[in-house]
C-alpha cells in the first residue's frame, strides 16, 4: 500500500496512531513511520547534504521519537515534533562533519545585502524543461547546498515540505520573524543562483 | 512604495499572508516596476521548481531497509522496557517555544 503523505486526507488520524503507539501498539508506530519516513529523509538529506548521514538521521529520529513517545505532550502535531527531533539529529551530524564551521540555526548571516537581487533577468517560460530530470536535480542540489544550513533548513520545511510559518518556528525553536527573514533570504539567494541556468536566452539553445 | 519596501514584503506576498490594502499597494508597484515583477515571478518559479523537483526521494529498497531497521530497534526497546512505552530519561528537544 502506498504511504500516506501529510497533506492527503488520512483514514486513521495521527492522534489515534500516537495514542495506540503510546499504549504499546508497534503497528501503529509503523504506520507513523510509513507516513513520514520520506519527509524525514528529504529534510535530513537537505540539511546534511550526505546520503549516509540522512539514512542515520531517519533511523535515529524515529527511534528517539519511539523511545520518548510517553514524553510527547501533544501540544504540537506529532509530525512537527518528529521534524524537530530530525532537524536536531541532522544538525548534530553536520557539526561532526564540519567541526571547523559553527553550524547553528541561530546564526544570522551577514547583512541584508547578501540577499539583495544583483541580476534581474526574466527566465524561460518553463525553465525546468531546459534540462533532463537528472541535470535538473544536480543543478537544484548544488544550488541549495550553497546556502547556509539555517537558510536551507527553513526553506525546506516551509517551501518543500509545506509546513506553516508557525509550525516551522515551532520545529526549529525560532521566532516567527526569524523564520520569515531566513525564508525571504533563502528564496532570494536561490533565485539569484538559479539565474544562470534558467534565464531567457532568445536565439540560443537555452543552456549556458 | 520603493523596490526595497516591496522586497521586504515579498515573502508574505507570495504566501498570501497579508491584508488586502498592503496587497493592493504591492500589486500597484508591480504594475509599473518591471524589475520587481521579474524578481517576484522568478522567486515564485524557484519555489515551485524545488517543490516539484522530487529531489532526494527515498528509493523503495532503501525505504524498506530503513523501516525494518527502525522497527527492530523499536521492538528491542519495547522488550527491554515492558509492554507500554515508558518515559525515557534521554533529553529531548523542547516541545514549545
Amino acid at each position: 500500500m502506498e504511504a500516506i503523505q501529510p497533506k492527503v486526507a488520512e483514514p486513521v488520524s495521527e492522534t489515534s496512531l500516537v495514542h495506540a503507539a503510546k499504549a504499546g501498539d508497534i503497528g501503529a508506530f509503523e504506520e507513523l513511520v510509513k507516513r513520514y519516513d520520506r519527509n524525514v529523509f528529504r529534510i535530513a538529506q537537505h540539511i546534511t547534504q550526505n546520503r549516509e548521514d540522512a539514512e542515520d538521521v531517519v533511523q535515529d529520529a524515529f527511534l528517539k521519537a519511539y523511545q520518548n513517545l510517553a514524553n510527547f505532550q501533544e501540544q504540537s502535531k506529532f509530525y512537527t515534533w518528529l521534524v524537530r527531533i530530525a532537524v536536531n539529529e541532522a544538525l548534530m551530524r553536520l557539526r561532526r562533519r564540519r567541526p571547523e564551521r559553527m553550524v547553528s540555526l541561530d546564526e544570522d548571516i551577514k547583512t541584508e545585502e547578501d540577499s539583495m537581487p544583483r541580476e534581474v533577468a526574466d527566465w524561460a517560460p518553463n525553465p525546468e524543461q531546459l534540462y533532463s530530470q537528472g541535470e535538473l536535480k544536480e543543478i537544484l542540489g548544488k544550488t541549495i547546498q550553497g546556502l547556509p544550513p539555517s537558510f536551507r533548513t527553513v526553506f525546506v520545511l516551509r517551501d518543500v515540505e509545506g509546513l506553516s510559518t508557525e509550525e516551522t518556528a515551532d520545529a526549529l525553536d525560532l521566532s516567527i520573524p526569524a523564520v520569515k527573514s531566513r525564508l525571504l533570504r533563502a528564496r532570494l539567494q536561490l533565485r539569484e543562483r538559479l539565474n544562470k541556468y534558467f534565464k531567457n536566452r532568445s536565439g540560443g539553445d537555452g543552456k549556458p | 512604495m520603493t523596490c526595497s519596501d516591496f522586497l521586504k514584503e515579498l515573502t508574505d506576498y507570495l504566501d498570501d499572508s497579508m491584508d488586502a490594502q498592503t496587497r493592493a499597494e504591492l500589486e500597484d508597484h508591480l504594475q509599473w516596476c518591471h524589475n520587481c515583477y521579474v524578481i517576484c515571478n522568478t522567486t515564485k518559479m524557484t519555489i515551485e521548481i524545488y517543490r516539484d523537483s522530487q529531489l532526494y526521494e527515498l528509493p523503495d529498497d532503501l525505504r524498506s531497509r530503513l523501516r525494518s531497521a527502525i522497527l527492530s530497534k523499536c521492538e528491542c526497546h519495547k522488550s527491554q522496557n515492558g509492554e507500554a512505552v515508558k518515559p525515557s530519561e534521554a533529553p529531548l528537544p523542547k516541545q514549545t517555544r
